[in-house]
């Protein structure tokens, strides 16, 4: 405490230290700061059980995170610009679900669907209600200028509600097949959501990386003011990100779905916790500025890999939530320890 | 730093082509008026200082000048044509640039990508182009002499080289006339002998500049004329040679005021012993001793990395030393216990009032009693009007402007902000104070006021610690200790001279040669 006072505003001294001037190499290697994490845990994995390592059950490890992965994707991009959305959880759910409620025949859920839209529309709908929901909180955080963290908040409650009031609390099953299709088909052996995910990575990593759109969403979590004095139209920017987010949010809603062939309507419920966690493991700062797309895959990674370990040695499914804490709570310390950076 | 002696930097001025003027302009934020038929002629090539006190206007008139609002009237011509429409950012930034005390540069990026921000250079596919960019940055840096590596992260800058950052990225927009607000707020000595290097080789490249300071040993230093605002009007402009230093004074005053060279008295030969400081080692190194008497107001002078300012926060509790002790009427304190040290006696004025000294959203009153709640209330029930009175008090012996004790301090100026502090520091009625950099920031009235605090103590028997590279505030020193890189080097009895003081504070000593 008293150190930093002293250090943090007195006037640094003339020459730039050879620590100052190795910084930016530093920087470009954080981005890999998990990689040693990663190596461990899967060293361990193949030590606890050979399988860890066999390509079908790396597949199955891909597959069981691409869906939340997309979500962390969406947040890493709020964070960024120094947002928060917690609502993405419930988009999550909502979004298949509504299109579920519009679009399935009464008859065969025992009276949970409208059967109003055709099934054409279904795809389509799940996006569309994913990006609404994200113009929605742009209206009220970047034009009214409400309190971000508040208003998704509120925004989480409100959709988590309405899906359990379409759905009477229950399940929506017996989907059409345009919305199971993404979710339990294979492209090339490998499940498809495997490689949606790993594209829409990719794009994420060439767009916040080599794209002015991109670097904006950097300048604005960094210091608003200084973005706007530099020609970017901040606010513009803000409600494009929430939009983005919400369909992502949507994307992954419906790629669940169709891997389990059906909308519960507690789908995805809690789930913003353990986004948050990948987020921050992969180095994204809560303050914005601060994070890589590619970081922020690493997190996903690393979490669902020890969960995968644990599962493989057979730990009881009771104990399953204690150790998804336990797990967020060690990968913090592991991020803390080899990125050396305090997480703000 | 020695006013008046070295010329102006050499360059062209020309005399009859004004690079901006601002002519009879007039701007109203409801019922207050911020500038009243103000002017301004900044002439092409010259460096021209812009002072007044705190709410003379000045800021209004950056503002005017940068293209951020328009006048209620009057009108704002560059290089004789008339300013672009408020609505074209592109066209003001080609002509003018403010480098702020706030800082624009975002500290997650690059060097380089702040000087190319949302004009990165993009190759096929609009995709950034980064080796291009990082090009395009160390030529831009390299132009205009910055020695600073573009793929840098910015938070890793100094004060004075996020200054230049912003300088340079303000000269590639094309803007040959930048307004420099108070830039040497927030240096050191060498960092401002560097900025005014700086400033100097770029009016040698025919750039403009318009320079806004507290200090006015610097502007005599750096610029050829001066212009003056009080109460929103503008009250004179002449060649900073043609007009003295109380003169300058006078005109934003409005009335003759003496800087403080105020009625000295000695010290009684019998005045006991208040504060030993026995071989105090911090974390950084530096080592202090001292024995100061009752009354006794002592200056530690020295540069940024000399370790004053660490010395005086292990003194007053804020830094844990690595050993010695210090002591307080013979009672040696908990070393790095802020409540120990308040506890004895010693009062504090943090280094940054922003970050260390007040609380923004809170009011007066709070800020002022937060050392000392078992003064305004009973078995830990605090007592909101014993509260306010106190701060009644406060208000009124240190002469702090506002409406009454419930404003928040967030809402005052630098200079009253600071009087808080000072309040604050002294509603303990201290044994010890400690003044870290008690005037940084403030105009030229209040800096007359807290000085004027500090005689009125010293004479009730308080020994007073002023830190700081201000000749000014060492001025009423009975003795000064010149520390450099945390050493105690030299010791300056009252009547110093200030080439010996500053040169001391450089590493230098003059009297040995």
């Amino acid at each position: 405490m008293s150190d930093t006072l002293s250090t943090g505003t007195a006037p640094a001294s003339v020459t730039p230290s050879p620590a100052a001037r190795r910084a930016p190499a530093i920087a470009r290697l954080r981005d890999f700061a998990l990689v040693p994490a990663i190596v461990a845990v899967a060293i361990v994995g193949f030590i606890v059980n050979p399988v860890f390592l066999s390509g079908d059950n790396l597949i199955n490890v891909l597959q069981s995170m691409s869906e939340i992965s997309i979500v962390v994707l969406a947040e890493t991009i709020v964070l960024i610009t120094g947002k928060m959305d917690l609502s993405l959880e419930s988009t999550f759910g909502l979004a298949p679900g509504l299109a579920a409620w519009l679009i399935v025949d009464p008859a065969v859920t025992h009276g949970l669907g409208l059967h109003a839209v055709p099934q054409v529309w279904a795809v389509p709908l799940v996006l569309l209600t994913g990006a609404a929901v994200g113009a929605f909180n742009g209206l009220l955080i970047v034009r009214f200028k409400l309190n971000g963290f508040i208003v998704t908040l509120g925004i989480l409650i409100v959709l988590r509600g309405l899906l359990t009031g379409i759905s009477g609390g229950k399940t929506f099953f017996a989907l059409p097949a345009s919305m199971t299709y993404l979710g339990s088909a294979a492209w090339l052996g490998v499940p498809a959501s495997v490689w949606i995910c790993l594209l829409l990575f990719a794009v994420g990593i060439v767009v916040l990386g080599y794209t002015r759109p991109g670097r904006a969403l950097y300048a604005i979590g960094g210091n608003a003011d200084a973005a706007r004095a530099a020609g970017i139209r901040t606010d513009r920017v803000l409600w494009l990100t929430l939009i983005v987010a919400g369909t992502l949010a949507a994307l992954a809603g419906l790629l669940i779905s169709g891997r389990l062939a059906a909308v519960p309507a507690a789908q995805g419920d809690g789930a913003i916790f353990q986004v948050f966690a990948a987020a921050v493991i992969g180095g994204v700062s809560l303050n914005g500025g601060k994070g890589t797309v590619f970081g922020a895959f690493t997190g996903v990674l690393l979490l669902f890999m020890i969960i995968n370990v644990l599962t493989l040695a057979g730990v009881p499914a009771q104990w399953t939530n204690f150790l998804n804490g336990a797990v967020i709570l060690v990968a913090l310390v592991v991020s803390r320890v080899t990125g050396g950076k305090a997480q703000t | 730093m020695n006013a008046a002696t070295r010329a102006p930097a050499d360059g062209p001025v020309d005399v009859d082509r004004p690079a901006v003027e601002a002519v009879n302009v007039t701007k109203r934020y409801g019922s207050t008026v911020a500038l009243d038929g103000a002017g301004i002629v900044v002439r092409a090539g010259e460096t021209h200082a812009l002072v007044g006190r705190n709410g003379a206007g000045k800021s209004t008139l950056v503002s005017i000048l940068t293209g951020l609002q328009g006048p209620d009237s009057g009108s704002v011509r560059f290089d004789g044509r008339p300013a672009p429409p408020l609505s074209d950012r592109t066209a003001w930034r080609q002509r003018v640039a403010c480098v702020y005390q706030k800082s624009t540069i975002i500290p997650e990026l690059t060097v380089g990508e702040n000087l190319f921000l949302n004009r990165h250079a993009r190759g096929p596919g609009r995709l950034i182009r980064w080796a291009a960019l990082r090009r395009d940055a160390a030529r831009l840096l390299a132009e205009w002499s910055v020695d600073i590596d573009p793929s840098r992260p910015a938070a890793a800058l100094t004060v004075e080289q996020r200054q230049f950052v912003e300088i340079a990225r303000a000269l590639s927009f094309g803007a040959r006339f930048i307004i420099l607000d108070e830039p040497t707020a927030q240096l050191d000595g060498t960092g401002i002998n560097r900025l005014f290097e700086r400033i100097r080789a770029l009016r040698a490249q025919g750039v403009t500049f318009l320079f806004i300071s507290h200090h006015l040993q610097e502007i005599y230093e750096i610029c050829d004329r001066v212009t003056v605002f009080r109460d929103a009007r503008h009250i004179v402009t002449a060649p900073v040679a043609e007009l003295g230093r109380q003169a300058v004074v006078a005109a934003m005053t409005g009335e003759d005021v003496h800087l403080s060279e105020a009625a000295r008295r000695t010290l009684p030969a019998d005045a006991p012993v208040r504060v030993t400081v026995d071989a105090l080692v911090t974390r950084t190194g530096a080592e202090l001793s001292l024995v100061a008497r009752a009354g006794e107001v002592i200056g530690i002078a020295g540069g940024g990395s000399s370790g004053k300012i660490e010395v005086a926060e292990a003194i007053a509790g804020l830094a844990r030393p690595v050993s010695g002790t210090v002591a307080v009427d013979g009672r040696v304190l908990r070393p790095g216990s802020v409540p120990d040290a308040l506890a004895a006696g010693i009062g504090l004025v943090p280094q940054d009032r922003n970050r260390e000294g007040l609380v923004p959203q809170l009011s007066i009153a709070e800020n002022v009693t937060m050392t000392v709640p078992e003064r305004i209330g009973r078995r830990g029930v605090l007592s909101p009007g014993r509260r306010d009175a106190f701060a009644r008090r406060t208000i009124a012996d240190l002469a702090i402007k506002a409406s009454g004790p419930d404003v928040p301090v967030g809402e005052l100026s630098g200079g009253n902000q600071q009087k808080v502090v000072m309040g604050r520091a002294l509603a303990n009625d201290p044994k010890v104070l400690v003044l870290l950099t008690p005037t940084a920031g403030v105009d030229v009235r209040s800096k007359q006021t807290l000085l004027g605090v500090v005689q009125e103590v010293r004479r009730g028997g308080t020994t007073v610690l002023v830190v700081s590279d201000e000749l000014d505030d060492l001025r009423i020193c009975d003795r000064v200790l010149v520390m450099f890189r945390g050493r105690v080097v030299a010791e300056k009895a009252h009547g110093w001279s200030d080439n010996h003081l500053v040169a001391a504070m450089e590493g230098v000593d003059l009297d040995h040669v």
